[in-house]
């Protein structure tokens, strides 16, 4: 599918310099990548079963966004979530023994793939059903501004959430209320097999904004540190204005839909040339440039979050089941009632 | 203790809430400035304020969803769906979210939240004013589900709703809003989630019912003590969790029981209760337990004779009571 840049452009990488935050976005992006790359592994070795999404492609998006929050804030996310998962700061561990269904998942194994949580890292949820969490997203955000405090929420989706009215619903009180509010569209191309432009009369998801009178903005999700310095603003906005915006973010999934999807919707063609603007290795090469880091030190890097990949792999395998009589646990807070 | 009507008492328990508890707040269609179609919030606006009567969108999923995230965030909201046939578009966030949140979350989360929705028919409201939705609602884990018959129960089960963690559902029957008077206990007067009431003891059979059919079953009650025949009335107030022991007790005291609601047949309440004295004091029985219902059509009909036909009322509980009492 070809795409369309917004004619203003993307705020150039020389905003952002320093280079130890570099270092740290390099390194949570690599962790990403190779976080899924074993999910997938893991996934042919029916070691992780059900349906399963990988971010990979998609990490400048997440660690673009969400490297901008702080411990504080909300992140409210989709069934394609391991790697916002993540970046929001839960142990890589609790995640993959979530996506191997065990007792020390984030979830008790509740979950899996698609519905990790996290109360502590302010992690509320994947949700896998599109579009459901931005009312709900909305609601945090209205209680931030009910109780006076200075947090912000997140709320991430993809481009086909913004068909379904619960995201009309929920930019338009997020306008109404002044909701402290980003909402992030990862804008992968295609909503699961279908393009977005066979399913959106509008394909500039950024455009959709202007029915709400909101900030819109659409930036290259391919960069991390334009993405970042964009989403900087929005959440600066959200924070201090209390003014809500849509942020379209333009990426690529180099995987199908989910892992049991054949992925022939797609040219291998257009898959190879998003590949050739990969977020991580760009970064690697600007890095290179600007003389901050050197191949021994990205092999460094890599050997090491493959090395807590594995440390990962290997918890989650050596937790324990969870037990069958905590099946009927949690039906209620008020377990009078269960 | 003063008589007072059954929205009288929902608002006076909003209000006591409010008043009470900073955290508690209510979102829903007119239900600020103009106080709720039924009137149910009249005079909060003026007193707490826009942002804690919040007139929403007309936009149920919103409404339910924003209360899921509110509550999420440590507050209270009780969200007003303005008839209960209007719930469908939130169907989604109440049973794919409100109901597993604290499961999905393995206890880290619970959701202290109201969904206050005025049901029920025999108010011409025709086929999207006039449903009854507690089967539905009822048969999802993790919500709970109260059905207030009286002015008493309605402000009581109203606050224990509001205090609970769990997402409770709370049907109040719009017919009783101003038909049903009662005395109302002054102070909180509580009334605890999951307890059925004996609304009048009997001997000979049992009538059991909620919300409009409970007037209707007590009115037939005391006909049928004209004719020498003590029925028990046994109001269950709470449909999800059910008082199951309330339930078996009563159909061993009397033997025989008969089942109203105006809700469809078809996997009504009526066969979980039914289902519950069969497993339970199946031994106890002198007749088939029976069962008075609204039918297994789509939805009700404008016309009067069409909704007279398709209610329950005093009468058609006398003919099926005699046929119990007859067995």
């Amino acid at each position: 599918m070809k795409v369309e840049q917004r004619p203003a452009g993307s705020p150039s990488k020389e905003a952002l310099t320093d280079k130890a935050t570099l270092l740290t976005l390099y390194r949570e992006m690599l962790l990403i990548r190779r976080f899924e790359e074993k999910t997938a592994e893991m996934y042919q070795a029916a070691k992780i079963g059900g349906f399963c999404h990988l971010n990979i492609g998609e990490e400048a998006t997440i660690v673009g966004t969400i490297s901008t929050l702080r411990p504080t804030d909300y992140v409210y996310s989709t069934y394609r979530e391991h790697g916002h998962a993540i970046a929001k700061g839960i142990d890589p561990k609790a995640v993959m023994a979530e996506l191997f269904g065990k007792e020390t998942g984030t979830s008790r194994g509740r979950g899996g793939s698609m519905h990790l949580f996290s109360q502590e890292h302010r992690f509320y949820g994947g949700y896998a059903i599109v579009g459901q969490a931005l009312p709900i997203a909305c609601g945090s955000a209205y209680a931030i501004n009910y109780e006076e405090k200075d947090e912000v929420v997140m709320s991430i989706f993809g481009d086909g959430a913004t068909n379904i009215g619960a995201f009309h619903e929920s930019l338009n009180v997020a306008k109404l209320w002044h909701l402290p509010i980003v909402f992030v569209c990862v804008n992968n191309l295609y909503g699961m097999g279908t393009a977005v432009s066979r399913a959106s009369a509008v394909t500039e998801i950024w455009k959709k904004a202007c029915a709400y009178d909101m900030t819109g903005e659409r930036v290259d999700g391919m960069d991390v540190l334009a993405v970042r310095r964009i989403t900087d603003q929005l959440v600066a906005q959200a924070r201090e204005k209390h003014e809500p915006s849509l942020l379209e973010c333009l990426t690529y999934r180099y995987r199908g839909h989910s892992m049991s999807d054949p992925d022939t919707y797609r040219g291998k063609d257009e898959i190879k040339e998003w590949q050739t603007r990969d977020a991580i290795l760009s970064l690697g090469d600007y890095m290179k440039k600007q003389k901050m880091l050197d191949d021994q030190e990205i092999q460094k890097i890599d050997e090491e979050v493959t090395a807590q990949v594995e440390e990962a792999v290997k918890f989650a395998e050596e937790s324990p089941e969870p037990d069958p009589k905590d099946l009927y646990r949690d039906v209620y807070a008020d377990e009078v009632a269960s | 203790m003063a008589v007072k009507t059954v929205i009288e008492a929902i608002r006076e328990g909003m209000d006591e809430e409010m008043a009470r508890d900073e955290s508690v707040f209510l979102i829903g269609e007119d239900v600020g400035n103009r106080g709720g179609v039924f009137l149910a919030s009249d005079g909060l606006f003026k007193k707490y304020g826009e942002l804690r009567v919040i007139d929403s969108p007309l936009a149920e999923s919103c409404i339910v969803g924003v209360a899921i995230g509110a509550a999420i965030n440590g507050m209270k909201p009780i969200a007003e769906i303005q008839f209960a046939d209007f719930i469908a578009p939130a169907m989604n966030q109440i049973i794919e979210e409100a109901a597993r949140f604290c499961y999905r979350t393995a206890g880290d989360f619970n959701l202290p939240m109201v969904i206050r929705a005025p049901w029920g028919g025999g108010v011409h409201g025709a086929l999207y004013h006039s449903q009854s939705i507690e089967a539905t609602f009822g048969h999802i884990p993790g919500l709970k589900v109260v059905v207030p018959g009286t002015p008493a129960d309605a402000k009581g089960l109203l606050k224990a709703a509001v205090r609970d963690p769990d997402p409770v559902l709370y049907l109040e029957h719009k017919r009783t809003y101003r038909l049903v008077k009662g005395e109302v206990p002054d102070g909180d007067g509580v009334v605890p989630i999951g307890k059925a009431d004996v609304k009048r003891q009997g001997k000979d059979l049992s009538l059991i019912a909620y919300g409009l059919m409970l007037t209707y079953c007590l009115e037939a009650a005391e006909k049928l003590a004209a004719e020498g025949v003590s029925a028990e009335v046994l109001d269950l107030r709470t449909i999800k969790p059910i008082d199951q022991a309330a339930i078996i007790a009563t159909a061993r005291k009397t033997g025989k029981v008969l089942v109203v609601h105006e809700d469809n047949r078809f996997a009504g309440i009526a066969a979980e209760v039914m289902a519950i004295i069969m497993e339970n004091a199946f031994d106890a029985l002198d007749a088939p337990v029976m069962r008075l219902t609204g039918p297994d059509v789509p939805a009700m009909p404008f016309n009067h004779v069409l909704e007279e036909a398709f209610m329950p009322n005093v009468d058609k509980i006398l003919a099926k009571a005699r046929e119990l009492a007859a067995y």
